[in-house]
């Protein structure tokens, strides 16, 4: 469904601005085009539709431009666009894979994005997310959904100071002042 | 002021930064370095506390984790901490303590008449002899008495004011315990590149090196080496030092639980410092290296203030600068108390003699002593001391060749010293289910076989002496980086002098002369047992350790027996006349010391407790003045009083406005499920009870859902989209649950059909209209959907736009009026809220909330799946037959319908019930009974399951579970509640628009 001529306003679950202290900034991602697809046999055709291929390799993503796939699982993967591509992608997407059996489910409101970087981004994360995410073990471009103490979250690597989180809207808030309260412990420290 | 029992030079308290603290309300001097326990010794306070059970005097056993007497209380309101070991207390300026247990003073307590109470009243088992009788006097008197007499600290009344945190970790090996193997064994693993975690409970690192006098290693002091070691690995990336952080659990998969101190020992904090940070470390590989802790003897009035052990007396001495006494007696069975005598009497205290336990004193500690001009005697004992609050002399004994013992001389002191050798500290190990040994020579349990990644090394080894620690610690090192994948070799050992290495020991009680009846040697100094209270349970019949243990409380304090466990097991073994592993040893459980709430808590309380959800228009229904309510993590709207109003009357109104005219309610915590594939028609015939293949996309039915037993589970609105997709609507509390339960059969069970889910929940914020107006509201603000009633009948759906914003306007009701439901996009959702409610205002628009919610449905009698049900009911017990298709050959649930049990014809089914008297609202969870006062015993109809009033009725309204009620229609029943039975006449369950008329417009 096309968001082109929408004119009603868009307000964020985040109400934060980005801020950094202690060498960590975080940052309310901007709104994205989310479509989650399901469906192991539609991914060849995707990964032309799509502009990236898919990754085939558990927890990993591939990026294209500003377009990034994450895999979530042997059917399954986060298709992340700018918004730019909601009129079109969706379409294009559908029309693509109409011959392989698959879902594609627009979620680009059910989450919103927070932007974790900085020297301090490993121990601020290890407050709440029980994986290991030294480089060797959560290297650039790894992908997986795991849990930030009480909430559920996609943490994916972007850089080697930089993670990206998507977290469902309601607990977006939770997650980000978790994140404030031991980003300025760990500043104190 | 100067402390009186400061060194004049030494140790490692910094000597240029004096701090001042109080102790139940004195004012004494420290220096930076110091431990509360050092500080008041330097000052020449021994008396620190009083006893559980007696209320014994009390002096500082002890130079750490083990203490068993010195608890005391530190801090003001919410931080006051109570049971810290001052032993293990940093001293900062202003620190305030105070002792615990005593009332009025620490130096008169009333409660010491219990130590004069005649032998047997406290004695063990006390508990179960002394109140057996009269019944019921255990619960209203005895036990408030014993809980307000015995005891230890008073938790504070206020919000503890500081934060706590976590941090999980990960490395390749960590290291527990900064001792002389610890140091090694990271030195060794960090130098073979693996990445090291080395954790230690004290302020320093170094362990016993600190407290060493004399022994050198490469030249160098054994304390300076430490220091060097320590900055070496300091400066290594590879290695994280955590000081203040006692690893207090040992769990599966070496998973360790260290927790680390980061303010206690600061005067002024940064604000923003949590006060602990429990570290979460999963390590590939561990070295424990814990150490020992030595072992008191068990003489008559071994507790009195000034009675120690005599590797606490070296530390105080060495490591604080601070002479714990001016005359000491050293009474030994290892050869560890001869080093402490020669370190004491270097720092200028008298060492009266040495008492040693063993016939021949003849090692290298004894041959030293004497070198230095120390008198020696073997085969001596002390029997007893002198002294109430501190110890003025001591009474020797001479073993002779029979065992026996004849009294010798008294000796004025006020120090005696206790080496009564070394129990490995094997806590941690135990805790990782590795299997404890026995070694026979020694009389100790150590490590055997291993159940997890681990080795320990040193003293928790049984390995003694600070030269053979380093050997095996660097061994210990080298091997556990090894195991994690990195070529290691161990480093050569340094050179090690002038070290008297700990041997020997003893078990049990020491002998005496005196009358066993009269005397209390104590083996568990927190708990109050004593020698003859374990020979009293082994008397008694306790054969086993765990029933010693039960039935004397031995072990069973806050130290959890760290100096006692092992006494009181050579006892039991003793009077038993069995070898101790034959009697058994007790577990060893996590924590090691105790671990505060707080810590295990982290950022999970107050606010943080949970997350908090709320829905895309929260803030729009917080300005209009919205009372919430939590459901699950959500908060929703309750009802919106106006001024006024209370609960009741905003109720009243909003519910007759949504009949009046038409009313906006926020359903955005519905759960949503979007069902896509080629088979996803089958899919939801297999999962809901009703037909799905032939509904046309663009129309909506009710959903119900059983479980396998044939229960209703959850029930919603389903509409079909596309043949391919389905936008399943659930209960707000059943969505992650009914994911769960379609993802199970459709992982599990139904692995041939291709239709995938995705919860979108949260995608949508649902804008429910309802009312008879509803119509005309949103007409003027869709676009490119007809509305009508002629072209969007009940239970459809289109997809459209509104406010131009994408919608999927479903016309659905839960009101029994003609009703619509919005779903936008949600950041667009209070947007197009506000837009509805603007549009809504030209027609008296009410928002209302969920408790309206409530009573606008049950007026319809349309149930709340988990209000009308509660796990066993069945759709035909609703009267919800119709949903069931009966054609389908199988669904979840199908089979378990036709159970016998679930036909009976007196299940319990869902009826209505009025009150005789229309103003009189029934309980909801009230029984239902067949007649007003009901024989005891008589089981209930039913329940209750809704009551309100009802505007659209004008009157209370209710609905209930009654056996076989539908075959009951206009009988009378009655309600009995503690103030009378209530009548009541079953009638259906729908109270206004019977036929509907109102939603079909």
């Amino acid at each position: 469904m096309s968001d082109a001529t929408i004119t009603a306003a868009r307000r964020s679950p985040l109400s934060a601005e980005a801020s950094s202290l202690g060498g960590v900034t975080l940052t309310p991602g901007a709104p994205l085009l989310r479509l989650i697809l399901r469906g192991a046999e539609a991914a060849e055709a995707a990964d032309t539709a799509f502009g990236a291929d898919l990754p085939r390799r558990p927890n990993r993503s591939a990026t294209a431009g500003e377009r990034a796939a994450l895999w979530l699982g042997p059917d399954e993967w986060l298709l992340l666009a700018p918004e730019s591509d909601a009129a079109s992608l969706p379409a294009s997407l559908a029309s693509a894979l109409a011959q392989a059996p698959h879902a594609l489910v627009n979620v680009s409101h059910r989450q919103t994005a927070i932007l974790v970087s900085g020297s301090g981004v490993e121990p601020l994360l290890n407050a709440f997310v029980p994986l290991e995410l030294t480089e060797a073990a959560f290297p650039v471009g790894m992908a997986t959904r795991t849990i930030f103490e009480k909430a559920e979250i996609v943490l994916w690597r972007t850089g080697s100071a930089a993670f990206h989180i998507e977290v469902w809207r309601s607990f977006a808030p939770y997650v980000w002042e978790l994140l404030e309260a031991v980003r300025r412990e760990n500043a104190a420290n | 002021m100067n402390a009186p029992f400061r060194t004049e030079a030494g140790g490692r308290v910094d000597r240029a930064r004096p701090l001042s603290f109080t102790f139940d309300g004195k004012s004494y001097p420290g220096f930076e370095g110091d431990t509360l326990a050092s500080a008041l010794l330097a000052n020449g306070v021994h008396l620190v506390g009083r006893s559980f059970k007696y209320h014994r005097p009390r002096g500082l056993l002890s130079a750490g984790a083990e203490e068993p007497n010195a608890l005391v209380g530190v801090g003001r309101g919410g931080r006051y901490t109570p049971n810290l070991r001052a032993t293990q207390v940093e001293l900062f300026d202003g620190l305030v303590a105070e002792s615990q247990n005593r009332w009025p003073s620490l130096g008169f307590d009333v409660g010491e008449v219990n130590d004069l109470a005649p032998a047997g009243l406290l004695s063990a088992g006390f508990y179960y002899k002394t109140f057996m009788a009269p019944a019921g006097a255990w619960k209203s008197v005895f036990e408030p008495i014993i809980r307000k007499t015995a005891g230890l600290g008073v938790a504070p009344q206020e919000p503890d004011p500081d934060h706590y945190t976590h941090r999980h970790a990960f490395c390749d090996v960590l290291v527990v315990g900064a001792g002389a193997a610890g140091l090694a064994a990271a030195l060794a693993a960090a130098g073979a590149g693996a990445r090291v975690i080395l954790a230690d409970e004290q302020a320093e690192l170094g362990g016993g090196l600190l407290s060493e006098r004399g022994a050198t290693i490469d030249g160098v002091e054994a304390s300076a080496w430490a220091e060097r070691t320590v900055a070496a690995l300091r400066a290594n990336p590879n290695v994280t030092l955590l000081t203040r952080a006692q690893c207090f659990g040992y769990y599966a998969q070496n998973f360790l639980g260290i927790v680390e101190r980061l303010t206690d020992h600061a005067s002024s904090p940064h604000p923003d410092l949590p006060r602990e940070r429990m570290w979460k470390v999963r390590a590939k590989q561990v070295v424990l290296a814990t150490g020992a802790i030595e072992r008191p003897f068990c003489f008559p009035d071994n507790d009195r203030p000034g009675v120690m052990l005599a590797s606490a007396a070296r530390t105080y001495v060495n490591r604080y600068g601070v002479r714990p006494g001016s005359r000491a007696l050293v009474f030994t069975a290892d050869e560890s108390g001869y080093a402490a005598a020669l370190d004491l009497a270097s720092a200028g205290l008298a060492v009266v003699c040495i008492a040693e336990l063993r016939a021949q004193a003849d090692g290298p500690g004894a041959r030293a002593a004497r070198a230095a001009g120390l008198a020696v005697h073997p085969s001596t004992v002390v029997t007893g001391v002198s002294g109430r609050l501190r110890v003025t002399g001591a009474t020797l004994g001479a073993i002779g060749p029979d065992g026996r013992v004849t009294p010798g001389q008294t000796v004025a002191c006020d120090l005696v010293l206790m080496a009564g050798g070394w129990t490995p500290a094997v806590h941690l190990f135990s805790q990782s289910r590795g299997k404890l040994r026995f070694d026979e020579e020694r009389q100790v349990y150590l490590p055997g076989v291993s159940a997890q990644d681990e080795r320990s090394a040193g003293a928790c080894n049984g390995t003694f002496g600070i030269a053979a620690s380093l050997a095996e610690g660097f061994a210990a090192g080298a091997d556990a980086a090894t195991k994690a994948g990195f070529a290691a070799t161990a480093p050569a050992t340094p050179d090690v002098k002038g070290e008297i290495v700990p041997a020997g020991g003893f078990h049990g009680a020491v002998p005496h002369h005196r009358d066993p009846q009269k005397v209390k040697a104590f083996v568990d100094f927190q708990n109050d047992v004593t020698a003859k209270d374990i020979k009293l349970a082994v008397r008694e019949g306790m054969r086993s350790i765990e029933h010693v243990k039960r039935y004397t409380t031995n072990g069973m304090a806050t130290d959890q027996g760290k100096t006692s466990n092992m006494q009181g097991l050579a006892i039991a073994s003793d009077a038993l006349g069995k070898p101790m592993p034959q009697v058994g040893l007790t577990t060893f459980r996590p924590p090691y010391t105790p671990v505060t709430f707080g810590a295990f808590a982290g950022h999970s309380r107050g606010l943080a407790f949970d997350p908090i959800r709320r829905t895309p228009t929260h803030d729009w229904a917080a300005a209009q003045g919205a009372v919430f309510e939590d459901v699950g993590m959500w908060k929703r709207a309750w009802f919106f009083p106006r001024r006024g109003e209370d609960m009741h009357a905003a109720v009243e109104r909003e519910c007759r406005q949504v009949r009046a005219s038409v009313g906006i309610f926020d359903g955005s915590t519905l759960g949503k499920i979007e069902v896509v594939g080629p088979d996803a028609a089958e899919f939801m015939n297999r999962l809901y009870t009703n037909p799905w293949s032939k509904l046309e996309p663009g129309r909506c039915r009710y959903g119900l859902m059983l479980n396998e037993a044939g229960f209703v589970m959850d029930d919603g609105v389903i509409g079909r989209l596309a043949a391919d997709r389905f936008h399943v609507t659930t209960t707000t509390g059943g969505a992650p649950r009914v994911l769960a339960h379609m993802e199970d059969y459709l992982q599990t069970e139904f692995t041939d059909l291709k239709v995938w889910l995705t919860s979108t929940t949260e995608q949508w914020a649902v804008i429910a209209v309802q009312g008879p107006n509803a119509r005309k509201v949103l007409e003027p603000l869709v676009e490119g959907i007809d509305i009508s009633a002629a072209a969007m009948p009940h239970m459809s759906l289109r997809e459209g736009r509104i406010c131009g914003v994408p919608t999927r306007l479903f016309r659905v009701s839960f009101t029994g009026e003609l009703g619509f439901e919005v779903n936008v996009p949600a950041d667009y959702g209070q947007a197009v809220w506000e837009a509805v409610w603007a549009e809504g205002q030209k027609h008296d628009m009410v928002a209302y909330g969920t408790e309206s919610m409530h009573v606008l449905r049950a007026e319809k009698g349309y149930i709340i799946v988990g209000q009308e049900t509660d796990g066993t009911v069945t759709p035909n017990d609703l009267g919800l037959d119709w949903a069931i298709g009966k054609a389908k050959p199988d669904f979840v649930g199908k089979r378990s319908l036709t159970r016998p049990d679930l036909v009976k014809a007196d299940r319990k089914q869902l009826v209505g019930l009025l009150t005789e008297d229309p103003a009189v609202l029934l309980e909801e969870g009230a029984q239902v009974a067949a007649v007003a006062t009901p024989v005891r015993g008589t089981p209930a109809l039913g329940h209750v399951t809704s009551a309100y009033r009802s505007p659209a009725a004008g009157r209370s309204i209710a609905m209930a579970l009654v056996a076989g009620g539908r075959a009951r229609k206009g009988q009378t029943l009655y309600v009995p509640m503690a103030n009378g039975a209530i009548a009541v006449t079953v009638t259906d369950p729908i109270f206004f628009d019977p036929k509907g008329e109102r939603l079909d417009v």
